[in-house]
């Protein structure tokens, strides 16, 4: 049984947050869901952690206290050292202190917390209080984590500690789903959801996503004219809805870029 | 001609803390330089010296010829990572005030206003998504035609194809002769530069194009049935394993230690050229 969500459909007054969204979060693998400010991903991400209802469509998510969930307000508790966050948390989720301090000891050290047992939260860097409210997250051995864009704004060392501890969740079997708005994180995932402005705009693996990009990209170096020209690489990149061969063989920033594009252009 | 900034041997201290260290920066008129590096590296320092906020602790900060000061503020245009607008101002308000502070005509020059943002002139910036924002922040600091463009972190949280459009934006002052200095975190980004400056603990300890900087960096790429189970091995040889896709890297490793580390486990073992990012943190952790 894989964790997920199907159909779900979400408003706040007369917008529609999330317009028939669907999302496979199989064990031991990452799905990635990625968009802009206002693109859905939070509240998909809070329907999943059970803290939303939405409107129509159901959530498959395990027993609650086996769901991690970090908010994209990061989840700790400024006013307590990180070993006191770490002890609250194990102790709402009913485990036994001395086997959770245990177990994130070795989280610590990975993520580079260590030395910074002591220090409030609410003085970390905003990449350290990021790996805390992950490690926090995970502490409960959770069979499904969901991540609100754990590394946004978040420097590269921070990154890769924050990856780190994903990876490990997910080598534990969890399933794990993450918000970002970095495709090359996307990357690494085993599939992604792309959300625009609370519908679906892509959906698969990578490559999937890929594959399914209609048409090819050619390349320039002057700003061609309309709407289907966008600038990568110190170049410029122009969709062609209709040819079947281009000068690049596109990514998955490229496909999302086009997709985007697409929508645009219908609307 | 010269640079439009320099920053030549360049410590500043904060007490016994030495932020940066020892630094020679330039940025030319066309040109668009990435600055990379961890939090705590000393890029904000770098950026408040050259604006003026702060004087240096050894070395010298030129701009456009001479120090830092009120005068050279004016040629320079400044997107900080906060934004810098005024929520309670409405977008036209916003740029009016900028325009009046850098002592323009009055009024905003209407060539000035991207059309993707004329339709938010008379709403308050606090209300309007950060996508809007973030395009009043960048016409703003362009209303003066600044010389020299400093961008901290232009593009956090931005999807990807409003970060294309905002570095066309970017990509425009630096054709019409602006030197362009920008931060980031993110090093997808750095493909838009013509030049990199990486900084950890204050220095830098890198700098060129990309592809200079990588150079014959490499990493390995395992692809196994279970990247779980590969995931855990390279692990516990203690090797910097990261998830790729269905697959795991190793950066800075040789496949034959990779291949030993994964014993009898059926897998794929590729050398492949490192990424940026990856050769980010050897410049990084060596330093």
């Amino acid at each position: 049984m894989s964790w997920g969500a199907d159909d779900l459909v979400v408003r706040y007054g007369k917008t529609v947050a999330l317009d028939h969204v669907s999302v496979d979060a199989p064990a031991g693998e990452v799905t990635a869901v990625v968009g802009g400010d206002g693109a859905g991903k939070s509240t998909l991400l809070r329907c999943l952690a059970g803290a939303q209802a939405p409107a129509t469509g159901t959530v498959r998510r395990p027993a609650k206290e086996a769901v991690g969930y970090l908010p994209s307000s990061t989840g700790v508790y400024p006013d307590l050292t990180v070993t006191e966050n770490l002890d609250f948390r194990a102790t709402g989720y009913r485990l036994a202190r001395s086997a959770a301090r245990e177990r994130a000891a070795e989280y610590l050290e990975q993520a580079g917390l260590t030395e910074a047992s002591d220090r409030l939260a609410g003085q970390l860097s905003g990449g350290m209080r990021c790996k805390l409210g992950v490690i926090a997250a995970m502490l409960p051995k959770p069979q499904l984590l969901v991540l609100d864009e754990p590394t946004t704004g978040v420097d590269p060392v921070s990154r890769s500690g924050l990856w780190w501890l994903i990876a490990r969740a997910a080598a534990e079997g969890c399933a794990v789903v993450l918000a970002t708005t970095y495709l090359d994180e996307a990357e690494r995932c085993a599939s992604v959801l792309v959300l625009d402005e609370g519908k679906v705009l892509a959906t698969g693996t990578s490559d999937e996503i890929i594959a399914a990009m209609p048409g090819a990209l050619l390349g320039s170096t002057a700003r061609p004219d309309g709407p289907r020209a966008w600038r990568r690489g110190g170049q410029w990149r122009v969709w062609d809805p209709d040819a079947t061969a281009g000068d690049f063989q596109p990514d998955l920033t490229d496909a999302v870029t086009v997709a985007a594009i697409a929508k645009e252009v219908r609307s | 001609m010269s640079p439009l900034a320099r920053l030549t041997g360049v410590t500043k201290k904060f007490g016994e803390f030495t932020a940066v260290k020892d630094v020679d920066l330039n940025v030319e008129p066309g040109e668009i330089v990435g600055l990379l590096g961890a939090n705590g590296a000393g890029k904000t320092t770098v950026i408040k010296m050259l604006l003026g906020l702060i004087g240096t602790t050894a070395g010298t900060v030129e701009l456009f010829g001479q120090p830092p000061s009120r005068q050279t503020r004016r040629r320079l245009g400044y997107v900080p990572q906060s934004l810098g607008l005024y929520d309670d101002l409405t977008t036209m308000e916003n740029l009016e005030f900028s325009a009046a502070a850098f002592g323009g005509k009055p009024g905003v020059k209407d060539t000035a206003i991207p059309d993707a943002i004329k339709q938010y002139g008379k709403d308050l910036i606090g209300a309007l998504p950060l996508g809007v924002q973030r395009r009043v922040a960048f016409a703003q600091a362009l209303e003066h035609e600044p010389d020299l463009l400093i961008l901290d972190e232009p593009t956090s949280g931005v999807d990807p194809l409003g970060r294309a459009r905002l570095w066309e934006t970017i990509a425009g002052a630096a054709q019409a002769g602006a030197g362009v200095l920008v931060t980031t975190h993110y090093m997808e980004e750095a493909s838009e530069c013509s030049r990199l400056v990486i900084m950890a603990g204050g220095a830098v300890v890198a700098a060129g194009t990309a592809q200079e900087i990588i150079g014959t960096s490499q990493a390995v790429v395992v692809l196994a049935q279970s990247w779980a189970d590969a995931f855990g091995r390279l692990e516990d040889a203690g090797l910097p394993v990261s998830l790729a896709g269905r697959g795991v890297r190793v950066p800075g490793a040789r496949s034959e230690d990779v291949q030993r580390a994964l014993g009898d486990l059926p897998a794929v073992v590729q050398d492949v050229p490192a990424t940026l990012e990856e050769r980010f943190f050897e410049l990084v952790q060596g330093s």
